[in-house]
C-alpha cells in the first residue's frame, strides 16, 4: 500500500536548465509583455477595433443603472456613429473613490446627490437625469408574505440591505429610521445589485432594492412596492469630470440623457423623470 | 508552488548559481519584475498616515474585524489540518483510482478566481445549493454566518497546506515507515512518531501559508458569506469598504495585513526565502 516516491526535484531541475538555455527568448518575451502592457495602459489600444475615427467616452455609472444605460448607450451610439460609449458600473461610492484616485473618465452618474456633492471640486455642474424609488424584493410568489417595511423586522425573515456606504443603503436606512422599523440584516452588500442577486439566489428572503432593479429581474423576484413618501426620492445626478479627456462629448451625453429618446428608455425601465 | 521537498538535491547547485554573473538579458527583466512587485508595497508605506495609525487601528470597528479575522482564519486552519493532513498523506502514499482527479480538485481553488469560488460555494452549500436542503434539515445555514466565512476560507486556503505537505511526504523515502512497520508499529504510531516529525517543517510552513491565505480571503467571503460587521466582515472586506469612505484608514488596515503577511514569510525564511537573510 505504501510506495510511490517520485522525486519532485527532477522536473524543477529540468525547468531550470530550460530557462538557463533560453535567456534571449526569455528577455524577448518580457520586452513583448512590457510593450503590450504599456500600449494597453496608453488607452489607444482599448479604443476598439472600429478604428481611430471614433471617440471613446468613458461613463462611470451607479450599478442600478446597469441595464438602462447599456440600452440607452446603444441608442446614443446609433445616433452618434463617431462616438463609442464605454461604461463602468459600480456602487456610487466606489466610483467616487475611483474618480478621486484619478481614474481617467469623462462623466459620472451617481445614485445620490450626497456622493456627487462630495466630488464637487473634481466635476462640472451636475444635472439630475432620473428619479427612482425603493421597493422590497422577495422570492417569487412571496412565500413568507412580506407585505410592508414592518415585515422586514420579523425574526423569520432573512433580510439583506445595501451597505450604508452606497446610496441604496443610505436611502434604505433613512427610510427605515423614519418609519421606526429596526431591521437586523444578515448582510450589508457592497452594491444594490448584490442585494438583488442574494434574493434571486434564494439566500435571502427579502432585500431593499430600487423598483427598477426589481423590474429588471423580471419573474426571478416578487416586488413589494412601498407607498410614496415625500423627500424619499432617489436622484441620479450626472456631471462631467473636470479632467475629462473628452469634455464636449461628456456634456453632449448628459444633455442627451434629458432628450425624448433617453427619457422613453428610462421611463420604460421604471425610472421616473425630473 | 511545490516547496523543495527536503531541499537537499538542489542546494549545492544553488550556491554555484549565486556566484554566476547574470547576463544583462536576464538581469533587466528580473529587476523590472522586482520593482514591479515593490512599487505597490512602497505606495502603502508612503501613504500610511503614521500619526493617526495607532488611532485608526485601535478603532472599535477595526478591532472587531481583526478579532473576527483571527477567529475565522484560526478555525479555517484547524479544519484544514483536520482533513487536509490525511488527504495529503493519502495523495502521497496510496494509489487509488481517480487520484489525478482528486489532486486536480485540490489544486483548482488555488487558481480559481475567488468570486467564482464564492459562486460555486453558494451553488453547493447555499440555501438552494446542492447540500442546502440537508444542511438546513440539520439546522445549519452557512451563507451570512461566521461558519460560512470559515467554509469560504477553508475552500481557498486548504490547498496550500495539502500541496506543501504532499510534496514533503513525497520527498521522504517510504523505507522509514516500512522500517517502523517491521518493528511492530501500527500505522497511527508510524505517523505519529516517524512520518509527522520528518515532515514537521513542511507541515508548519504549509500551515502558515494556509493561515495567511485564509486571513486574506476576500472574494469568496463577500460572495458566499456576505458582509456584516462582527459576523462575516473580516479585515479584507473592511479594507474594501473603507477605501470608499476613508482611504487613509484603508491604507492603515492594509499596512496591518501587510505586516502580518511579511511576518509569516519571515517565520518561514528558512524554507521560502532561501539562505539569503
Amino acid at each position: 500500500m505504501v510506495l510511490p516516491a517520485p522525486s519532485a526535484a527532477r522536473p524543477r531541475a529540468r525547468l531550470a536548465t530550460a530557462l538557463r538555455a533560453f535567456p534571449v527568448l526569455l528577455s524577448a518575451l518580457s520586452v513583448l509583455l512590457v510593450s503590450l502592457l504599456v500600449s494597453a495602459c496608453g488607452g489607444g489600444a482599448l479604443a476598439g477595433p472600429a478604428g481611430g475615427e471614433r471617440t471613446t467616452v468613458t461613463v462611470l455609472a451607479a450599478s442600478s443603472l446597469t441595464d438602462v444605460l447599456t440600452e440607452a448607450g446603444g441608442v446614443y451610439e446609433e445616433e452618434h456613429p463617431d462616438v463609442r460609449l464605454r461604461f463602468s458600473f459600480a456602487g456610487s461610492q466606489e466610483l467616487a473613490a475611483q474618480v478621486r484616485q484619478g481614474m481617467p473618465a469623462d462623466l459620472i452618474v451617481t445614485a445620490d446627490t450626497v456622493t456627487m456633492d462630495a466630488l464637487r471640486d473634481v466635476t462640472g455642474p451636475a444635472t439630475v437625469v432620473a428619479h427612482n424609488r425603493l421597493a422590497i424584493a422577495t422570492a417569487p410568489g412571496n412565500p413568507l408574505g412580506v407585505d410592508s417595511l414592518d415585515d422586514l423586522a420579523r425574526a423569520d425573515v432573512k433580510v439583506v440591505l445595501a451597505d450604508s456606504e452606497v446610496p441604496a443603503g443610505r436611502y434604505g436606512q433613512s427610510l427605515l429610521e423614519r418609519r421606526g422599523v429596526t431591521v437586523r440584516p444578515v448582510s450589508r452588500e457592497p452594491s444594490v445589485r448584490a442585494v438583488l442577486s442574494k434574493v434571486e439566489l434564494g439566500e435571502a428572503d427579502a432585500g431593499l432594492v430600487y423598483v427598477t432593479d426589481a423590474a429588471a429581474a423580471g419573474d426571478a423576484v416578487h416586488t413589494v412596492p412601498l407607498p410614496d413618501e415625500r423627500g424619499a426620492a432617489v436622484r441620479y445626478p450626472a456631471a462631467p469630470l473636470r479632467d475629462a479627456p473628452h469634455p464636449e462629448e461628456a456634456e453632449d451625453v448628459i444633455a442627451w440623457l434629458g432628450s425624448e429618446p433617453a427619457r422613453r428608455i428610462l421611463r420604460d425601465a421604471g425610472f421616473s423623470l425630473p | 508552488m511545490t516547496p523543495a521537498p527536503g531541499g537537499v538535491p538542489g542546494r549545492a547547485d544553488r550556491h554555484h548559481r549565486r556566484r554566476t554573473r547574470p547576463p544583462a538579458a536576464l538581469a533587466l527583466p528580473a529587476v523590472l519584475a522586482a520593482v514591479f512587485l515593490a512599487v505597490p508595497l512602497a505606495g502603502v508605506l508612503a501613504h500610511t498616515p503614521w500619526p493617526d495609525l495607532a488611532g485608526q487601528l485601535s478603532s472599535p470597528a477595526v478591532a472587531q474585524a481583526l478579532g473576527l479575522s483571527l477567529l475565522v482564519s484560526g478555525w479555517a486552519l484547524l479544519v484544514s489540518l483536520a482533513v487536509g493532513v490525511p488527504l495529503a498523506w493519502l495523495l502521497a502514499r496510496v494509489d487509488f483510482p481517480g487520484k489525478a482527479l482528486v489532486r486536480a480538485l485540490v489544486l483548482l481553488p488555488m487558481v480559481l478566481p475567488p468570486t467564482v469560488a464564492g459562486t460555486a460555494l453558494l451553488r453547493g452549500f447555499g440555501r438552494n445549493g446542492l447540500l442546502g436542503g440537508p444542511l438546513e434539515a440539520l439546522g445549519v445555514t452557512l451563507p451570512f454566518s461566521t461558519a460560512g466565512a470559515v467554509v469560504a476560507a477553508v475552500f481557498v486556503a486548504m490547498p496550500f497546506l495539502v500541496i506543501s505537505l504532499e510534496g514533503a511526504l513525497n520527498g521522504i523515502h517510504p523505507r522509514y515507515e516500512e522500517a517502523a512497520a517491521t518493528m511492530g508499529a501500527t500505522l497511527p504510531q508510524t505517523l505519529r512518531y516517524v512520518t509527522l516529525p520528518m515532515v514537521m517543517p513542511s507541515l508548519a510552513s504549509g500551515a502558515a501559508l494556509c493561515w495567511a491565505r485564509a486571513l486574506g480571503e476576500f472574494g469568496a467571503t463577500i460572495t458566499f458569506a456576505g458582509n456584516l460587521p462582527g459576523v462575516t466582515q473580516t479585515l479584507p472586506l473592511q479594507v474594501y469598504l473603507l477605501l470608499q469612505r476613508d482611504p487613509s484608514a484603508a491604507t492603515s488596515v492594509s499596512l496591518l495585513l501587510l505586516v502580518v503577511a511579511a511576518a509569516v514569510l519571515v517565520a518561514l525564511r528558512g524554507r521560502w526565502l532561501g539562505h539569503a537573510r
